[in-house]
């Protein structure tokens, strides 16, 4: 179990920069994001895209504000758990929360905050009969230990870089690789694409173009992976494992179930602190909502501040909370 | 002002009127009139949830560029007509177009 003072779910720009404003005040924070890296959309999306609107910057690309903020938040040591997606929040008796992930890691926190920005980013599904029956079971949207395909037969679908990706990685690694792929010709990073026709032509993985997935079947397990191609004919494959990789899409995933007040996707709070509904939460950034929002990563940041002042009264109960400027008193790391 | 149809994830078609002369993308205007379309990333072409398909009218509009076929490429599924509705300009051309949401369930 891990335990600290204010558990920060999503580590996009605004859960970031929520653990300085929780370190000015002496309270500790671990974040929770289901990407496997930090900076939320800014890093998952648009990393080399300019931003104009951040106040003292006239431009700065996504990626770099992400590595600024995390420069920034370094005196107060927060700690992460990525890659993982929260699953269920409970309340303890003294008020106090666990949450617990998609891979249970447990984390001990006094006050939740989401900054989960549109949702966790999950993997987009081909629309297939019994897909669900198989999750798990064979079918997997991401290659989290390259070794589980080790000797083993694996399908892969798609047609962007990390389709490519992983089928040059995997075809060292598995016992047969396969590609299926719906158009002739890749769009993805054109030195991949090549590598990838390089590899089908050495006979080292089978390149099926012009395909779609039609069909998965097994018995308990997945065992075969059926395509059609161009002329409708079906292709049935062996296999012990498919891999479809269609890029990732936001969900708002198991926080729509945790009794919060929810409009249009997004959490709705108390502006005077950005509180919900519920004692102890609080929802900054994109995620939330309140008469007159904008989603602005700098509205969020204001969030931040102000949600953290709020939330010192129960981290700190017996201490009154005094207003401190960082010109005065400079950043006291921990 | 600018009119066209929209047919919703389930099929149900309602015409939706926009100005014409504001700058607007299809997206904005779908997003306005309260059309669950997430637009993740706010109109860069960059995350295909503004995902549409063109049932008619797609002369005027031209074909996809080249930021969106990179997308729509990504996903599971997409048509001879599929377009980035952020990408496209509410324009006069649109007019008596059908516009099918092809973008994902929003929750």
């Amino acid at each position: 179990m891990i335990h600290t003072d204010i558990c920060i779910i999503g580590a996009g720009p605004v859960g970031l920069f929520a653990v300085f404003e929780a370190g000015l005040l002496k309270m500790r924070c671990h974040l929770i994001d289901a990407l496997p890296q930090v900076g939320g959309q800014l890093s998952e999306i648009y990393p080399q895209k300019p931003i104009y609107d951040i106040p003292g910057y006239p431009e700065v690309k996504a990626q770099e504000l992400v590595d600024n903020l995390m420069e920034q938040i370094k005196p107060f040591s927060p700690t992460f758990t990525l890659g993982e997606r929260v699953d269920h929040l409970d309340k303890q008796e003294d008020g106090s929360f666990v949450v617990t992930t998609s891979d249970k890691t447990h984390i001990h926190a006094k006050v939740i905050v989401i900054a989960g920005g549109l949702g966790c980013f999950e993997p987009r599904k081909p629309v297939l009969e019994n897909l669900d029956a198989f999750e798990g079971k064979g079918i997997t949207y991401m290659v989290k230990n390259p070794e589980t395909f080790r000797d083993k037969k694996v399908v892969l679908a798609g047609g962007g870089d990390s389709a490519l990706d992983w089928t040059i990685f995997l075809s060292n690694v598995a016992q047969k690789v396969t590609l299926v792929h719906r158009n002739e010709t890749f769009r993805g990073a054109p030195d991949s694409a090549a590598k990838v026709f390089d590899l089908a032509n050495q006979g080292k993985i089978d390149l099926i173009l012009s395909a779609n997935l039609k069909e998965v079947g097994g018995n308990g397990k997945l065992n075969s992976v059926t395509l059609e191609d161009k002329s409708k004919a079906e292709i049935k494959i062996d296999t012990d494992y498919l891999i479809p990789l269609f890029g990732l899409s936001p969900k708002l995933g198991p926080i729509a179930d945790w009794g919060l007040s929810i409009d249009k996707n997004a959490i709705e709070v108390d502006t005077r602190d950005y509180s919900t509904g519920v004692e102890r939460i609080y929802a900054i950034g994109d995620i939330n909502t309140y008469p007159g929002k904008l989603k602005l990563i700098l509205c969020g940041f204001h969030e931040a501040a102000i949600m953290m002042h709020s939330a010192f009264k129960y981290v700190y109960p017996d201490q009154k909370l005094s207003f401190k400027y960082t010109t005065v008193n400079g950043v006291n790391s921990f | 002002m600018v009119n066209f149809i929209v047919e919703d994830n389930d099929g149900n078609r309602q015409p939706v009127e926009a100005p014409d002369d504001m700058g607007f993308s299809l997206m904005e205007i779908l997003k306005a009139s309260d059309y669950p379309v997430l637009a993740t990333c706010g109109g860069m072409a960059l995350c295909a949830t503004c995902h549409v398909e063109i049932l008619e009218g797609k002369d005027g509009l031209g074909d996809a560029t080249d930021a969106e076929l990179d997308q729509l490429e990504n996903l599971p599924e997409y048509f001879p007509t599929s377009r980035l509705a952020c990408q496209i300009r509410i324009s006069d051309v649109l007019e008596g177009a059908v516009i099918k949401l092809r973008g994902e369930d929003v929750v």
